[in-house]
């Protein structure tokens, strides 16, 4: 992946560039376009550090309009379009282009309306995900996806993402919680999909949308819904002598029909890292952890969590503490959640990877990536949203050391190969970006994936949107609308018809 | 045109056999399953039927992983017994059109269930059938088999083409595979019923219910003009409002207990058990109040919950209408004492906010005339054609089904 090749730039932007800077000033006056190498170094990357590319220049509209005439005004002119929220994207989705409009939405950050007899919250789209939350908190309220990164990602990322977070296996991600946005087409089109109300009247294009990373439209405006504050939340701390066995514990605690808010699973080198790093009273001689939250009304949880008790006891469990109180809760939760800087601390680099399989096959992949981690002479360390199957093995490496980096790379494909090979798939919530790209013909074949493409074809038919992401290669939508005509009998004939 | 066929392929390549003929031959095929839902649309302008019933068979189910797959023309009724055998559900509780529309009840597949998008009185808190479908297997109108997704929850590698697909109606793709997440069936429920609220004051319960920390999983108001088709009349004596309750025993008690005290004001008054209450929201499911074996134009219209009130007050000063209210408000089913009305009700509807109304029942000369599906501005409109033309170029699936055909291009 360290040879990825993005799309040829375009000789004919680049030589109008100073043409086009001052054009985007005309749309967007005042201080909303930056084109200083030094204005724009801060935007050459995202949450994937590993690949630096400056843009063509950085705009940063504030209305709507802007929006519309920017992308008409590309559109018009074949330039390519790049567009940002925060910029947290661990897969490359906001990577700039040399020769691409970086459009920044991080001036779209009002929350434009509460209406809580609804329960819905209307916002901007550079409103981070946590900012929905604090302002409805007062009333009891929040937003649930919580996405790791909740403090900084915008809301019109998540769209973009469909972003996760630790308690997507009860509350949805964000594709389950976003009941309508505003966006524009390439065009400059403003179309509006779904609002306060549920469904679509047409085609579920709300769907198609949300996780498209970029290259449909430019969102901007979000409704989600918010839910009421569950009263109460306990954890509980589960230790096991083998993965198995804390995989077995998740599947019967699922069997016994309970879902619970969260639950988390972290290796050996996880909880040891994380220990070291905060002290909490990981037990360190168990081979996995298991994080159970449970939460809702009062009854249910003390009932519930008696209950997940038992299991754990049934499955061998070696350590088991339930939470006392709600300092105690967040205690176990203060090591995973520092899981990536306590593993940061342990190595110079660590590169996090992100696939989702079905939850049986846990100890195989396990299995198979202690073989991988000696074949390649690397550590990994690994935490799991156990609840959904989701995996973030993080591998240990040096980016000083030479070579290091490609081992790290090749290690996480093989990873990820592993994840497709047992059921699973590339990406649960970070993401393809460029970062998996080119590995999307592990899990899809041409097929799959020209119509795929078609769909960019019918929102985006010259592949300005955030070229070079997604897709290993995106053909010209001419070519793949050509029909090839199989004329033949009769389909089985032999059956009888009527 | 060549004689009227009707194919009836029991595998994935004997229907992408079939697709590739008629994409040949240009030759419009209607999709049909169990037929449960057939008339809900403008009448399919296709000669031929490719009739997915015998496109039968649960492939894959583990109720520990929570998923399930099956062939398109399972019938949901078979899939719906297995996962009660594990004491699981298909969250999203997919309603059932066949009452409504004149046919038995307990028909419709797995397919017509993506198909439609259903859900039922849980999709305020839990979502429609795109929320839960994780994966698909169809074939386009192009004749070409894809995929898309998978089987697991947590999945965002590449398009949600299973999205896509819900709610497309036959129209994009014939869809042969389908993977669903399903989820435990709660252990008991009850609902609290609410006395004699006029539709405001019950607009104003609910929101007050479901703003609360007691996870209410259904809320419907039944004026009076309905109530006695509820329960066989076990309900009469004014409007009820309904809030139900689901989960463990403890749970309930302590919820039901924690929504009396806070609802006190509004009217409280009897509490269901959870056999009643199970056929209560099946009913309201279901449509039940204009199963009435007539074709008289029925209306399923979203709107943002607090405007369903408001806009059937409106509506009604225009046209005879009878109304009960699902979601809280926000989903209204509606009964025309004659003409549809349709242009008056889209109006409204745009005036209280937006949304949309769906003409789920009408004789098909009436569906001839009147969009059945709500019609959308034009640059939407123009990305769903291109949309469906990126799908289906030569307009051979289902065609005419939710929209008016453009000429086909080639």
């Amino acid at each position: 992946m360290s040879g990825l090749k993005m799309p040829e730039p375009q000789a004919a932007t680049l030589s109008r560039r100073a043409e086009i800077v001052a054009d985007m000033r005309i749309i967007v006056p005042g201080e909303g376009v930056v084109d200083s190498e030094e204005g724009m170094r801060v935007f050459e990357s995202d949450g994937l550090t590993a690949y630096r590319q400056l843009p063509l220049v950085v705009v940063l509209p504030e209305t709507v309009a802007q929006v519309s005439r920017i992308l008409k005004y590309c559109h018009d002119r074949n330039i390519r379009v790049v567009p940002r929220g925060s910029g947290t994207s661990l897969s490359g989705g906001a990577l700039p282009l040399k020769d691409a409009v970086l459009l920044v939405m991080s001036r779209f950050n009002r929350i434009l309306e509460i209406d809580y007899a609804n329960r819905v919250v209307v916002a901007q789209p550079g409103v981070t995900n946590l900012g929905i939350t604090h302002a409805v908190e007062h009333q009891g309220f929040y937003y649930a996806p919580d996405p790791s990164s909740q403090i900084a990602c915008s809301i019109g990322g998540n769209v973009a993402e469909n972003s996760g977070g630790v308690h997507c296996l009860k509350y949805g991600l964000t594709a389950n919680n976003v009941l309508g946005i505003e966006m524009v087409l390439m065009t400059g089109e403003v179309i509006r999909l779904g609002g306060k109300h549920l469904d679509a009247e047409g085609y579920d294009l709300l769907g198609l949308m949300t996780g498209s990373e970029g290259l449909l439209g430019v969102v901007t405006e979000v409704t989600v819904r918010i839910l009421k504050k569950p009263e109460t939340a306990r954890a509980l701390l589960i230790g096991f002598p083998t993965s198995e066995q804390g995989g077995q514990c998740v599947a019967d605690i699922i069997g016994a029909g309970i879902i619970p808010g969260g639950m988390e699973m972290m290796d050996r080198p996880a909880i040891h890292a994380a220990e070291a790093f905060v002290q909490v009273g990981y037990p360190l001689d168990v081979e996995a952890l298991l994080i159970v939250e449970l939460d809702g009304p009062m009854a249910e949880v003390d009932h519930l969590i008696e209950r997940v008790s038992e299991i754990a006891a049934q499955n061998g469990c070696t350590t088991s503490r339930i939470s006392t109180s709600d300092a105690e809760r967040l205690a176990f939760w203060a090591g995973r959640k520092a899981a990536f800087p306590a593993v940061g601390r342990i190595s110079p680099d660590y590169y996090c990877m992100d696939g989702t399989i079905p939850r049986k096959e846990l100890p195989r992949v396990l299995a198979g990536m202690r073989e991988l981690s000696e074949k390649y002479g690397l550590g990994v360390a690994n935490v799991f949203h156990a609840g959904d199957g989701n995996l973030h093995p993080l591998i240990l490496y040096d980016a000083n050391k030479p070579g290091d980096l490609d081992k790290a790379e090749a290690f996480g494909s093989d990873i990820l190969r592993l994840c497709v090979k047992v059921g699973g798939v590339l990406t649960g919530e970070h993401g393809v970006g460029v970062e998996k790209r080119d590995l999307m013909s592990e899990m899809f074949d041409e097929s799959d994936l020209n119509q795929q493409i078609r769909v960019k074809c019918a929102f985006d038919p010259s592949h300005l949107l955030n070229p070079g992401k997604v897709f290993p290669q995106l053909h010209r939508c001419a070519e793949l609308g050509r029909m090839h005509i199989h004329r033949g009998q009769v389909p089985f004939p032999e059956l009888e018809r009527f | 045109m060549a004689d009227i066929q009707s194919f009836t392929p029991t595998t994935p390549e004997e229907v992408l056999e079939t697709v590739r003929w008629a994409v040949a031959e240009e030759a419009p095929l209607e999709i049909v399953g169990q037929r449960s839902k057939r008339s809900i649309g403008r009448p399919v302008e296709a000669n031929h039927l490719l009739d997915l019933s015998k496109l039968t068979g649960i492939t894959l189910y583990e109720p520990e992983e929570l998923v399930l797959s099956a062939r398109a023309g399972t019938p949901i009724s078979e899939i719906e017994a297995l996962l009660g055998v594990n004491n699981q559900q298909f969250a999203f509780e997919p309603m059932d059109y066949g009452p409504l529309l004149g046919a038995e009840a307990g028909r419709g597949t797995i397919g017509g269930t993506l198909n439609a998008n259903l859900s039922g009185p849980r999709r305020l808190k839990a979502g429609a059938a795109r929320d839960h479908i994780l994966g698909i297997s169809a074939v386009s109108g192009r004749g070409e088999t894809f995929k898309s997704g998978g089987r697991v929850v947590k999945n965002v590698t590449g398009y949600d083409l299973s999205k896509g697909l819900a709610g497309s109606w036959g129209t994009l793709a014939v869809v042969t595979d389908v993977t669903f997440k399903v989820l435990p069936a709660p252990e008991t429920e009850k609902t609290l019923l609410l006395n004699g609220l006029d539709d405001h004051q019950a607009a104003e319960a609910m929101a007050e219910a479901m703003g609360s920390s007691a996870e209410v999983s259904g809320a419907a108001h039944l004026p009076e003009g309905v109530i006695s088709k509820f329960l066989d009349r076990a309900l009469i004596g004014g409007p009820k409002t309904a809030l139900r309750i689901e989960g463990v025993a403890p749970s309930v008690e302590y919820r039901v207990d924690h929504l009396t005290r806070l609802l006190r004001s509004h009217g409280v008054g009897d509490v269901l058990e959870a056999e009643q209450s199970c056929a209560l929201w099946r009913e309201i499911r279901d449509c039940h109040p204009f199963c009435d074996a007539t074709p008289s134009p029925v209306w399923r219209v979203s709107v943002a919950p607090m405007m369903g009130p408001r806009l059937v007050d409106t509506f009604r000063r225009a046209a005879g209408a009878n109304a009960y209210y699902d979601w809280q408000g926000g989903l209204i089913w509606m009964r025309m004492e004659s003409d549809p009305e349709a242009e008056v009700l889209r109006k409204l509807i745009t005036h209280f906010g937006g949304g949309h109304a769906t003409l789920v029942r009408a004789p098909e000369s009436l569906r001839r005339q009147v969009d059945v599906f709500h019609p959308q501005p034009a640059p939407l409109a123009a990305l769903s054609a291109r949309l469906k033309e990126q799908f289906d170029p030569r307009n051979i699936l289902n065609p005419g089904r939710m929209i008016q055909p453009a000429s086909p291009t080639t």
